[in-house]
C-alpha cells in the first residue's frame, strides 16, 4: 500500500519497540540504531509489499531481524559492549544493587544462543503471540515455544547458581520478586 | 517436530525446593521487560522522525508540523 499519513504514524509508533528489540539483539546502542535505520529504509522502499490490515509491527520486526541475522554472520559481534554503552542508555535503575543485578541478568541473556534469545525477547518482552513470533523468525510455533522454554530454563539455571551465594535479604530483590505476584 | 513441554523443574540440579525457581522465573520476566521498556520509554529519536518525514515529502518537508516524538 502507499505510504499514507496514518501508515507513517504507525511506523513511527513502532520505532520505540523496534529499538528495544534491536538493542536486545545487538547489545550495542549505536549498532541498534543503525539497524533500526536500515529497517526503516528497507520498509519504506518496500512499502508496496505491505498488506493493509496485516500486522505492521510483525512486518517491521521481521525486516529488522533478517537484517540483523544477515549482518551478524558477517560481523560476528565485532563490537561487544566493552565500554558499557548499553548500560549507559539505561537510566531508570533505582540504585547500585539493582544495577548490578541488572548487569548480571544482561550477561546471562547474552550467553543464550541467538535463536533462544530472540524468541524469549519477542514473546516475553515485545509481547508478540507465539504465532507472530514464529512468523517473524520463520519457524514453527512449536519451535518458538520450545526455544522460549529452553531460554527460561537456561537463564534460571545461570541466575540460580549466581544467587545461591548472594540471594540474601535484600530489599531490592524482594521488591522485584514481590512485584511479580 | 516435537513440542517440548516446559522442563524448568529439572534443569540439572539448579531447581531447589521452596519455589526458588519460580521466584527466579518471576525475576527473569521482570528484568526482561525492564530492560526492554527502558529503551521503549526513550521514544522516537529525532533522526527517525526526520527520516520518515523527509521520505514522505521529497522537497524536504519544510511545512510538515513537528510530531510529538513519544516522550512524555
Amino acid at each position: 500500500m502507499p505510504l499514507t499519513n496514518s501508515l507513517r504514524d504507525d511506523i513511527l509508533a513502532t520505532v520505540p519497540s523496534l529499538r528495544a528489540f534491536a538493542m536486545s539483539l545487538s547489545g550495542n546502542s549505536d549498532r541498534a540504531d543503525d539497524l533500526v535505520q536500515e529497517t526503516l529504509l528497507r520498509a519504506l522502499a518496500n512499502i508496496d509489499s505491505f498488506q493493509p490490515g496485516s500486522n505492521l509491527p510483525a512486518w517491521l520486526f521481521t525486516i529488522l531481524r533478517n537484517l540483523f541475522r544477515s549482518d551478524y554472520r558477517k560481523r560476528r559481534r565485532e563490537v561487544e559492549d566493552a565500554d558499557g554503552s548499553y548500560a549507559e542508555t539505561l537510566k531508570s535503575q533505582p540504585n547500585q544493587t539493582a544495577h548490578l543485578e541488572f548487569e548480571e541478568f544482561r550477561a546471562a541473556l547474552e550467553k543464550l544462543p541467538q535463536d533462544q534469545r530472540e524468541a524469549l525477547i519477542l514473546v516475553g518482552a515485545s509481547g508478540f503471540s507465539y504465532e507472530d513470533a514464529a512468523a517473524i523468525c520463520g519457524c514453527a510455533v512449536g519451535t518458538i515455544k520450545s526455544r522460549v522454554n529452553r531460554a527460561r530454563s537456561k537463564l534460571s539455571t545461570m541466575l540460580s547458581v549466581d544467587n545461591a551465594e548472594d540471594f540474601g535479604p535484600d530489599d531490592t530483590v524482594r521488591a522485584v520478586i514481590g512485584g511479580g505476584r | 517436530m516435537k513440542d517440548n513441554k516446559p522442563q524448568i523443574a529439572k534443569s540439572g540440579g539448579a531447581s531447589k525446593p521452596g519455589g526458588l525457581n519460580s521466584e527466579i522465573q518471576s525475576r527473569i520476566g521482570h528484568q526482561l521487560r525492564a530492560m526492554y521498556d527502558d529503551v521503549v520509554r526513550q521514544g522516537v529519536p529525532d533522526r527517525f522522525a526526520d527520516l520518515i518525514r523527509k521520505l514522505d515529502t521529497p522537497d524536504g518537508g519544510a511545512g510538515t508540523p513537528v510530531k510529538n516524538d513519544g516522550r512524555d
